[in-house]
Order: structure tokens, then sequence, then C-alpha cells
């Protein structure tokens, strides 16, 4: 773990004892129990990607940018984050934010699972795809993402490049707010944007080169 | 929203990409089948070998561990760890999964999916203890069927030991309670390289709303033509055709997609 040097003090973080602590000041993951980080944090060493550990608000002050993961129920991942105390700041966040799968639903007003009410920095909502012959649910595989606008998080990496998803909710298309979009039985957000806050309902750090691209890129924006 | 239209993909609506998806037998920590296709440092390492693939565009990988010490999920541990470090695409595990610490440590590991065969045979509410604590996208059930008289019955211990239970019902089963994915192998095809077994396939893919992935018989591009086009399942596995060089994986691809098939 190169370039450990913080003098990262914070009264430990007992379910971190596995995970490199590598420089503050950069990237922060927001921690609130919802599903595991192995994946990513072991995508953002390949990359060189400092990052360190969000549990409290005072934590947020050490990043110049944040990840939400998330993996899991929505509803439950809600609660969950809700109990960290860290909603009403992580609303007023003015630094670049990006939400993984279910940390971009987290980041609109609702989702059908577990009929929760959610951040609402997207007013969009989060719904379940219909079952039907044609398309198995959850939407699992690499499909392809298709650049409605342009936006650095999506520097060097081909329109309709294919992207890893695993998902039974999806977030409504909106010309808005929709960076990338998706189709797999209606077109839906695969990515969205607005100000300093990001969503990719795809993982990026099991989609290939592909997918790093977008990590590193989300590190320089 | 004209913008949105793909117009030029082979299933309209949606560009989700056929899987294909190599499978490493894994012993004690080391690659057990011979391996001879490119040039690697050290062939029985099943990191580089995973690595290997990632770049030539393998889409999962499946590491089935066949360790038999009491060891072994400290060992399948440190194999997904190393695994999760290096590899940039999914990958599962499975083998000797028999309850849900046994599924949670590889989780923690940084595995995408498990796989369990005997176990959910012998213990079927295994799957829905598993979907229920892990959600269904990380539980594959994987199904070993082989014919006997007219009949396709799921067997264990590689298709040694036959069961009571008739494949089409036990898969219906397992998607009741709560596989997200089938991972069929059909015994009488396995090690012919004469194709998958198509028939068998079409029948269950068309019977499940969760993913299928083929395996056994694979011996020619040819073959995973005939199983995507005939059966419409979402993926195809295969080990020795792939680990023997005798089917890259980018020329592979490109005879998928020339013929109209949707792949990565």
């Amino acid at each position: 773990m190169e370039g450990n040097d913080t003098k990262d003090n914070t009264q430990a973080l007992p379910q971190d004892n596995e995970l490199p602590l590598q420089g503050a000041g950069e990237l922060g993951i927001i921690r609130y129990g919802a599903g595991n980080i192995f994946s990513l944090t072991s995508a953002l060493d390949r990359l060189g990607i400092a990052y360190g550990m969000v549990h409290t608000e005072e934590d947020l002050a050490r990043f110049d940018r944040y990840i939400i993961p998330g993996v899991g129920h929505a509803g439950a991942a809600m609660n969950k984050l809700e109990q960290t105390g860290l909603v009403p700041a992580i609303k007023a966040l003015k630094k670049p934010t990006l939400g993984i799968c279910v940390g971009m639903q987290l980041m609109t007003a609702y989702s059908e699972e577990g009929d929760a009410n959610l951040l609402n920095i997207f007013p969009n909502k989060t719904l379940r795809f219909k079952d039907s012959e044609h398309y198995k649910v959850p939407h699992t595989g690499w499909n392809r993402v298709s650049q409605q606008k342009e936006n650095p998080l999506f520097n060097g990496i081909p329109n309709d490049a294919h992207f890893y998803f695993v998902h039974s909710y999806y977030i409504e298309y909106n010309e808005l707010y929709t960076l990338a979009s998706t189709n797999y039985s209606l077109p839906y957000s695969a990515s969205i944007w607005h100000n300093n806050f990001y969503g990719v309902q795809f993982h990026p750090e099991k989609s290939g080169v592909y997918g790093e691209t977008l990590l590193a890129n989300f590190s320089k924006i | 929203m004209e913008q949105l239209h793909n117009t030029t993909l082979p299933f309209p609506g949606s560009g989700l990409a056929k899987r294909i998806v190599p499978c490493l037998d894994v012993k004690d920590g080391r690659t057990v089948k011979g391996v001879n296709f490119v040039d690697l440092r050290d062939a029985g390492d099943p990191v580089e070998l995973a690595w290997n693939y990632s770049q030539q565009g393998a889409d999962e990988l499946v590491f089935l561990d066949i360790t038999a010490t009491h060891e072994r999920r400290k060992t399948m541990v440190e194999l997904v760890k190393s695994v999760a470090r290096q590899i940039n695409i999914p990958f599962t595990i499975g083998g000797g999964i028999n309850e849900i610490g046994d599924a949670d440590a590889l989780l923690n590991a940084g595995a995408d999916k498990i796989s369990i065969n005997s176990a959910a045979v012998r213990n079927p509410e295994l799957i829905d203890e598993l979907a229920k604590a892990f959600g269904v996208q990380f539980v594959i059930v994987a199904v070993d069927t082989r014919r006997i008289d007219d009949k396709n019955i799921v067997h264990l211990n590689g298709g040694r030991i036959a069961t009571e239970l008739e494949t089409l019902s036990w898969i219906k089963e397992a998607e009741s309670r709560g596989a997200g994915e089938i991972l069929l192998t059909s015994m009488d095809h396995d090690g012919t390289k004469a194709g998958f077994d198509n028939t068998l396939l079409k029948t269950v893919n068309n019977a499940v709303h969760i993913p299928v992935i083929a395996s056994g018989g694979a011996g020619s591009v040819e073959h995973f033509v005939d199983v995507f086009e005939q059966t419409n399942v979402d993926a195809a596995l295969a080990a020795s055709v792939f680990h023997y060089g005798e089917i890259l994986i980018p020329d592979l691809k490109n005879v998928l997609r020339a013929n109209n098939i949707e792949v990565r």
C-alpha cells in the first residue's frame, strides 16, 4: 500500500481493520454498513488512488471527493445511512460525490424497494423491473451504456461500451439528470449527474478496463 | 427520446451481452488441470491465469475449489482475496460451501457470487438462507445432470451419484427458493467436445426467469454459436478448450459477433 503516510488517528475503524488506510485528503468512502467494499478498494489500489473511510461528519472534511457504495436492499441501506447521522451532511456536500449501484439509488427521491423515501438529491424514482418473458430479473451481466451528455466521468470511454450490472431496481430515465442510459426492457439511467453529484448503476470496480477508467476519471473531477 | 434507440442491436431494446466464462479447478490454492495456452510464468497460479483470461476478454470467471482438507475455508478465502485484488471482472467461487459462514467469509474476501451444488441438494433450505442473507444475485445453484432412461436426473459428486431429483423440477425449486442463476452441466456431454446439450438447455432456459449458464461439451467455436442461437442461454462455460488454447476468447467473440450474437 504505497503512500501510506497519513496521520490517521481516528479512534479505530473496527470493521475496516483489514482495509488499507491510504492518504487522507483524497477520496473518502462513506461507510454505513451496507455491503462489502473489498472489490472497490482493490480497484482503487490497482489504480493508485488514495482513499480513506468516512464514518462521521468530521471525517468528511478530510477528503476532496466521496464515493457512496452500496449493495443490497435500498430501504434497508437508507435506514443504515440514517443511523450514521450523515444524511444532512451528505445532502449538503459540494465536492464531487459518486454513488455506485444502491449508493446511487439512495440519491434519488424514492425506491419501490422497501417503499422508502431516500436522499432526494435527484427527484427521480427507483423502480423495480417488471417481470417479463424476455427480460430476466435481476438484470445481470454486461450491457451497453449510451452516453447522453458530455461529462469528464466518461472521458476515454467509447459510447455504448459494456459495463457490468447486477440489479433488480432501476432509476427512471430523465432528460435533465440522465448522464448515460441503458436499455433493458426500457431505457433507464445507467448514470446520473447533477452539479457535484454523480451516480452509476453498474459496478465500475467489476467492469474491466473501462470501469477502471471511470474510477480514475472520478478521482480527477 | 430518439437518441436512445439502439436500432443496430440484435436483441431489440437491450445490449445485454452473452457471457463467456472460463472455469478453473483449484486445489490447495493451485490450478489442477494442465494449462498451456500462453506464456504464463506459473501455470499453476490461479491468479495469473485469471488475470490472463480477463485480459483476453473473458466476461466472468468461475473457480471450482476441490481442496479436501480441513483448511479448505482458509485456502479459499486467501484465493478469493488474491483474485479480487488483481482481477477487474466478476468471479464466482464454488466447491465445499455448506453453510452461511462459508459464504459470508467468501463475500467479505471479495467474491461476487458463490456456487452451491451437493449442499443444496442435501439441504435445499440453504438456498433460501443464502438468498435471504446475501441477495439472490449472490447465489448460483450448480446442477450436474445425466440422462437415465428417458429422464434427466440430478447427479452428485461429479456425476457419479444419482439422486431422486428430476433435473427440471429441481431447477424450478431452486429458482423459487432464491437461486439467482443456474449453472447447468450435462455430464453426458462433459468431456466429449461434441457440443452443449442444447435440447435440455433450451427447455431449462424457457422454464426459468433467472440467467442460465451452459456447461459441458464445448469443443469448438461453433458450439458456442449453437448454444446461444438455439437456446438463448445467458452464458457459456468451458475449461479445457480455453486452458489448452484450442479456443482463444478474442477469436470466439469475433465469430459470435459475426453471427449477430451480442458480446462485449
